[in-house]
């Protein structure tokens, strides 16, 4: 069973519809006991850094999520803000976050070299796998998955990161470490690639 | 870089599409699911429902539309048509919409915008207008009036204006829809989208007009559009969503490529 991490945000239930549509058994859930328990976690969402980790820790799941799932290896995903809270602060909000990924979160720039650039970015861009990784086995390098994002993650391993993408500047677009695995783009809304991704996690990650 | 997206969109009149849709094979003509699935399949970027449902009770006809579609659609979709409060654009989005479409509802309350984005995000609230050439005087600088309830009623507010303050107030994104050429196939109104791309920071999607690729290249390279809005062009199948991408590809502007997603197989 894979438990979708219900932190009160806005688009989970497109994970979980995602999810059955390729067969596999999910259940949207704040009890930290089920998420112990599952065999894989997913955070998705759209949402602020702040509010978001202020959720979690009201629900105590902030705890459950490091030291239960992240710091056992049980496989994670993490999905837009749900690879942002991994680092260790956010420009947003100047929340704290999980701290299991050295880094932090950055603000794309409003313009570069005198050029505005639309911020938040919304829409479809691609997405370079610098690393190979069973998570994209199949999606072509390149292709191009959905983003809504204002903030990207800058972590302070490079190693760590699997998949770059470019928006005014060249970010952190996917990052994996042993079971760990988590994606700036929405797995959930970016067509078939999407899927296989989200697929790839729940069989071979 | 951000690819230039195509929207098809669909008017559905209690749970069924109105325009006379001809598809090629065996798709249920009127089936707002099983067309946003072709569409799916195709290659949109995104898909837009305009519930022009007249009267409140039949409106959850168009909730159990949206839930169908977001079970088998894993692109985004905005939902607008009616959407006046705080509660209607919370029943589509949890039923399955990405984001929603607001409309004459945002002209006669502005502050739905506001609310909107502060529960939902502003990347969920689609601020679309529909505008007409009416000429430039002092109250409509640009020449351009923005009307409401279906081209009826002039508002007395200029467009680029009301970008800028539907912006500031928080949407997320805007959608022009010039009435002037909506349903005449002779391409989008370039000066319009021209002057509100150049004088907000957010997305702009350009709609009404669109009759052949050309246009769709003019909205995104002379109008400087992040989006745009396709109907008859490719209801009547006269221009395949693939048609559409490969013309565009070959005139420089960034796609995202359709037939690659169909090839990873799920």
């Amino acid at each position: 069973m894979i438990a979708i991490v219900d932190y009160r945000a806005g688009n989970l239930t497109s994970v979980a519809r995602a999810l059955e549509h390729l067969g596999h058994e999910c259940e949207i859930t704040d009890h930290a006991d089920k998420i112990r328990a599952a065999d894989r976690v997913i955070l998705p969402g759209v949402g602020a850094a702040g509010a978001t980790m202020e959720n979690l820790h009201r629900l105590g799941l902030d705890r459950v999520l490091r030291d239960d799932v992240i710091g056992t290896g049980k496989p994670f995903l993490g999905i837009c803000i749900g690879i942002q809270i991994l680092m260790e602060r956010s420009e947003e909000d100047g929340a704290r976050c999980l701290g299991v990924v050295a880094g932090e979160v950055r603000r794309f720039p409003a313009a570069v070299d005198g050029v505005p650039l639309k911020v938040p970015q919304i829409g479809w861009n691609r997405v370079h796998q610098t690393r190979a990784h069973p998570i994209f086995s199949g999606v072509a390098d390149n292709s191009h998955f959905y983003f809504v994002n204002s903030y990207y993650p800058v972590p302070a391993d490079p190693s760590v990161t699997i998949a770059i993408a470019q928006h005014g500047v060249t970010f952190c677009a996917a990052i994996a470490r042993g079971s760990l695995v988590a994606t700036q783009f929405h797995l959930e809304k970016s067509g078939a690639p999407g899927l296989r991704v989200l697929d790839n996690f729940c069989k071979l990650c | 870089m951000l690819s230039k997206r195509i929207i098809p969109c669909l008017d559905v009149r209690a749970g069924k599409v109105t325009k006379g849709v001809e598809f090629q094979g065996n798709v249920d003509v009127g089936d707002p699911v099983a067309m946003a699935r072709v569409y799916y399949e195709q290659g949109a970027d995104e898909l837009v429902f305009y519930d022009i449902t007249a009267s409140n009770e039949r409106r959850g006809i168009m909730i159990e539309v949206v839930r169908a579609v977001a079970r088998e659609i894993f692109i985004p979709f905005t939902v607008g048509g009616g959407l006046r409060t705080l509660e209607d654009m919370r029943a589509v989005l949890l039923a399955g919409a990405e984001k929603v479409s607001i409309d004459s509802g945002a002209v006669r309350n502005p502050e739905v915008i506001t609310q909107g984005a502060r529960a939902f995000g502003s990347q969920c609230i689609v601020l679309s207008m529909q505008v007409k050439k009416t000429g430039a005087r002092p109250e409509i600088p640009s020449g351009y009036e923005v009307v409401i309830d279906g081209g009826r009623l002039f508002t007395g507010k200029d467009a680029v204006a009301w970008a800028r303050e539907g912006e500031r107030l928080g949407a997320g994104e805007l959608c022009i829809n010039s009435i002037d050429r909506d349903g005449t196939n002779l391409g989008f109104e370039i000066e319009l989208t021209r002057a509100i791309s150049d004088r907000v920071s957010i997305p702009v999607i350009a709609s009404g007009g669109a009759g052949e690729p050309e246009h769709l290249r003019q909205a995104f390279a002379a109008a400087g559009a992040d989006a745009a809005i396709v109907a008859s062009m490719v209801h009547y199948g006269n221009y395949p969503i693939p048609v559409i991408k490969r013309y565009l590809q070959e005139h420089g502007v960034e796609v995202r490529d359709g037939l690659r997603a169909e090839r990873s197989g799920v």
